[in-house]
Order: structure tokens, then sequence, then C-alpha cells
């Protein structure tokens, strides 16, 4: 089989279900139990440490 | 010092011994890259790589005189994590308002151009006439108004929402200035003829490795400050930006795959031919849409609208979906751009049903961006600046809209190569791109200048209001034409013969034509009045710290 029918090949079958279900678990994964309270903290990143870094001891 | 809260205290001044040794490396450098320049300028086969020789040249000499004249001077090292780095952003505030300017000027020009030809002036044949200066202004507007807004909101939100400032010391400094030093070389060469034929790629492959250098630098900083963060998180509007600057390096790469005739020349030959080239292209095309002009920016949207709105994005789940969505769908829209060409039925119908199903992230991010504000609806009365955020929202929605609809095969035999495109991509750029970073700008200008407000907020309100009717000038005047042109094209009589010729086609747009120049000129003029408020505003509003009275709500009217 030449490269191009090969690759074709697989990105047509085990590539198209890899992406899909990548794709389908990102949206299974946002609405895990307890992620509401994670993405409230998340989002309120923005009004944090507006003027200067963290201070340095703070640990991620 | 340590607990960095008071970065001023207290400087571990001393003389870096490893400085002269850095000094003589630089000075190295820059002498062989003057030579090299030189030389290249010397045996030049073209105009265009000749003046970006001299340029390159007259560059590197001037680092080199002042790297001369400073190399024996102590310097104080002084530990500057205890700040962010802003005046990199500072400037490249004033590059993004600079080139906007320059951007929408050429763009209104060459509008007039089209309904008057006589402004292809004689003696500037080959030079200043619309097929010259047409890569000019997109290039100017995408690349150097967006690109440095982009480059220098990048650099201000991952250093606020990772809490670390900038990775890589001087390296922001030479994205910044490398990057804009890409936009001169590739401004000089389209004017001189320089030009590799591709649409939103015309740079020839040496100002194409330059890119590629500035931005694998670009990514460095970015993921470097992203890597070190402090936050757990990384905020969302981070992934957009990430999404941007990897995917851009990827599609630059790959689209610009050429073979350099000669050293001393801009000719390349291009690595594909024919369909793939073609394919190649629009998968470049179409993502520069997708990930330069919309992931970019909306990684600006998810920080300084909730900023200005004062609120957190309406909902984060929706948020991550929106990006997901978004990156994992715009790269297969490309060959919707090649409906009824060489390319296979099965591709472009591919790219069509992928641009149909874009709708759902689109306007999954439009409905985040706009109900953001669900609770603070009255700022839309108050505040200019949010008003132009909404509205670049509102276009956002708008273009991502009419885009999937054009994508249609059956509506493409329409649309395509009509001024219908232009309007679209119009309607995006100003309307989104334009509005959305006019927006960042304001919100911008005061706290990085350290000021209590912006000069005059009526200010704003012109410009909000010129741009807007400016756009809908443009857009509406484009539809008609464009459609009005479509129609034409393929109109046939009885015979089965075509009724207009090309020339009729062009005499009946000549209204239109006028009316979209006025829009151009409105939306520019909105653009000057920015430029001249954020000057005052950095120069004249009244400092934090010295505000009182009823100055201190930061609502400073205009004298």
């Amino acid at each position: 089989m030449d490269t191009y029918s090969l690759m074709r090949e697989f990105a047509d079958s085990w590539m198209l279900l890899w992406l899909f279900v990548f794709f389908v678990c990102v949206f299974v994964w946002v609405f895990r139990p307890g992620s509401r309270r994670v993405y409230r903290d998340t989002a309120s990143i923005p009004f944090r440490n507006d003027d200067r870094p963290a201070a340095a001891d703070k640990e991620a | 010092m340590r607990d960095g809260t008071d970065p001023g205290a207290g400087p571990t001044a001393r003389t870096d011994r490893g400085t002269n040794m850095t000094n003589a490396v630089k000075l190295i450098v820059l002498a062989i890259v003057t030579l090299m320049a030189a030389i290249a300028a010397n045996y030049a086969r073209d105009l265009a790589y000749m003046v970006n020789a001299l340029v390159v040249m007259a560059v590197s000499a001037g680092m080199f005189i002042v790297v001369l004249r400073h190399t024996d001077e102590e310097v104080v090292v002084r530990d500057l994590s205890g700040e962010y780095m802003d005046d990199v952003i500072r400037f490249g505030v004033v590059a993004t308002a600079f080139w906007g300017v320059v951007g929408f000027l050429v763009g209104v020009f060459i509008a007039f151009q089209l309904a008057f030809p006589a402004l292809n002036f004689g003696w500037a044949d080959g030079y200043l006439n619309f097929g010259r200066l047409r890569p000019l202004h997109t290039s100017a507007v995408i690349f150097a108004f967006g690109g440095n807004a982009l480059i220098c909101t990048s650099f201000y939100v991952v250093q606020r929402t990772s809490a670390v400032r900038l990775w890589g010391g001087n390296l922001a400094w030479f994205v910044f200035w490398g990057y804009n030093l890409f936009i001169v070389m590739a401004a000089l060469s389209y004017v001189l003829g320089g030009s590799q034929s591709k649409e939103y790629a015309e740079p020839e492959w040496y100002i194409d490795l330059w890119l590629t250098v500035v931005w694998v630098a670009y990514l460095a900083v970015f993921l470097g400050t992203v890597i070190k963060r402090k936050e757990p998180h990384i905020y969302v509007a981070n992934w957009f930006y990430l999404a941007f600057i990897v995917t851009v390096a990827m599609l630059h790469v790959v689209n610009n795959l050429a073979v350099p005739v000669s050293i001393w020349g801009g000719k390349s030959v291009q690595l594909f031919s024919g369909v793939q080239d073609a394919m190649t292209q629009w998968w470049y095309g179409h993502n520069a849409v997708g990930f330069f002009l919309t992931a970019g920016f909306l990684g600006m949207m998810y920080y300084f609208v909730p900023k200005q709105a004062e609120r957190p994005v309406y909902s984060y789940k929706l948020s991550i979906i929106h990006f997901w969505a978004l990156i994992f769908l715009y790269i297969w829209a490309g060959p919707h751009h090649l409906h009824y060409t060489a390319l296979p039925d099965w591709a472009s119908t591919l790219g069509m049903v992928f641009s149909i199903i874009l709708w759902m992230p689109s306007w999954g991010g439009m409905i985040n961006g706009l109900m953001t504000l669900s609770g603070a609806w009255d700022k839309l009365r108050t505040d200019p600046v949010i008003r132009m955020m909404v509205l670049a929202i509102g276009f956002y929605g708008m273009s991502t809209f009419e885009g999937p609809v054009m994508s249609i095969r059956a509506v493409n035999s329409l649309s395509h190569y009509t001024d219908w495109t232009i309007g679209h991509v119009h309607s995006g750029a100003l309307g989104w791109n334009g509005m959305i970073t006019f927006g960042c700008l304001y919100f911008l200008v005061p706290r990085l200048w350290n000021r209590v407000g912006l000069y005059s907020l009526s200010m704003v309100s012109w410009h909000f209001w010129l741009a807007t009717i400016g756009i809908v000038l443009y857009a509406a005047s484009m539809w008609v034409t464009g459609i009005m042109e479509g129609l034409m094209w393929r109109e046939v009589d009885a015979n089965g013969f075509l009724v207009n010729s090309f020339a009729d086609t062009v005499a009946a747009k000549f209204p239109m034509y006028v009316v979209r120049g006025l829009g151009g000129v409105m939306y520019l003029s909105g653009a000057i009045i920015m430029c001249v408020n954020l000057w005052l505003t950095a120069t004249r509003a009244p400092q934090i710290g010295e505000a009182s009275g009823p100055r201190a709500n930061g609502l400073v009217p205009a004298e």
C-alpha cells in the first residue's frame, strides 16, 4: 500500500475515532462532579494580582 | 524583596561581572550581521531584497553603536520578580495604535483607488498602485495592528493571570522589536515588488525565516510564563492565546515551505504545486482567520470583557467547551475557499460541513461574552468602552453567522470573487477585531500609564459611533455591490449568452465603492480620535494618587 493510501486509511478510521472520543471526553470532563467550585475559583483569576505578581512563597 | 511586595526598596546593586563578556558576544554577533547585510545588499538580485538588507544593516549597526557606548557601564542588577514587565506592553500599545492608523489609512486610499482609478498615479506606477498597496493594507491591519495588539495584550494577560513576571527577561523585547522589524521588512518588500503571491502570506522566504525565529521566542516567553505561574489553573484566555501562538507557528512553517532561488535574492520556489499548494494556502489562510483573528482575539475577550464589566465570565464551563470545539473544528474549514476548483469534491464538502458546524462554538462564545454582562447591562449606557466590547462581540456573532452561510457551495457560487466576501471580511475585521482591540487599548492605557481614567469619555463615544456607522456603511455597500455583481456575472439571455461584460459590473459598482470609501473615512477618523484621546490620557489625565474631589471617580470631563 502506498503512503497516501496508508495514511488516508489511518486518518479515516483510528485517528477519526481518537479525535471524536477526545472531543466527547472534554464535554464529560467539564461537567464532572465538583467542577462548578473549581471553575468559580478559576473564573475569578483576573480579579487577583492586578498590580504585582503573587508573593514568592505562594505555591501553585 | 523576598515577599515581593516592595520591589523598589533595597536593590541588590552590584556590577555584573558577566556583562562585559555578554557585551563582547553581542558586539561580535551584531558586527557579523551588519557585515553580512552589507554583502547581501551589494549582491542583491532585486530591489526589495536590497532595501531590506540595508534596513537590517542599519538596525544592527545602530545596535552595535548603542551596545558599544554602554559596554563599560556598571549594570545595576535588581530583582524584578516582584513587579510585572509592563514597559514592553506600553511599547506594544503605542505600536498597535500607530499601525492601526497606518493600516486604515492605506485601506481608505485603496478603497478610493477602486472608485477613482486616477488615484493609481502614473508617476508611482509599480510602487503605489492598488496591486502593491493591497497587501500592504491587509498585512498592516492584520499582522501589524492585530499582531501587535495580540502580543501586547497576551503579555499583559498572561502576567496577571499567572501572577508572575514575564519569563525570559529581555526576550520579550526581542519579540516586540523583532516582530516590528518583520512588519517593516514585509511592508517595504510589498511596495517594492517582493511577494510570493500567497494571500496573507506574501512575505518572501528570508522574512518568513525571521518571523519564525521571532515566533519561537514569543512562544517561549508565553509558555515560560504560564509554566512558572503561581495560580494553580491556567485561565481560559491563556488557552486561547496559546492555541493562537502554536497554530500560527504550524501554519506559517508549512505554508511557507519554499526553496530560495538564490541566497542573494527574494525569489523562491514553493515546495507544493497545483492543487496541493492551493489547499495548503487556504488551510493556512482560513486558519489565519480562525486562530490569529479569532482564537487570539477571543483570548482578549475572555480577559478584558470580565475586567471591564467587573464580573467573571458568564460560564467558565462554556468557555472550555468553546475553546475545544473551536480549535477542533476551525482547522478543517479551509477548503470552503476552493469550491468549484480542482480540489476534490469530498474535500470542499468537508470544509463546508465543518464551517457550518462552527456556528455552534462561535455562537456559544458570543453568548458567553455577552452574558458576562448579565446583571450589569446598565454599564452599556454609562461606559462607552464596554459598549465597544459588546459591539465587537455582536460583530463576532454576525460575521461567524455570515461566514458559514457563504461557505455553502450554492451560496458560494454567487458570493465567491465578489465584494460580498470583502464586506464579510471587514464586518469581522473592523467590527470584531478592531472594536475589541480599541476596547482593550482604552482599558490598558490608563492602567499602564498609572492614570485614574481616560482623558475623555465623550471622545470614546465619538469613536464608537464613527466606527459603528462606518462599518455599517462598509458592510451594507459591499452586500449590495457583491450580490449585484454576482447576479450580473451569471445573467444569461434567452440564447445562453452572457448579458454583461466585466466592465459593466465595474461601472455599476461605482456608487457603492464611494459609500464604502466614506465608511472607511469614518472608521479612520474614529481611530485618530482614539489616538488623540489615548495620548492625552497618558500625558494629561491625573495620575493615580494625586486625584481628589470630583475627579476621583475616574471620569474626567473633556476640557
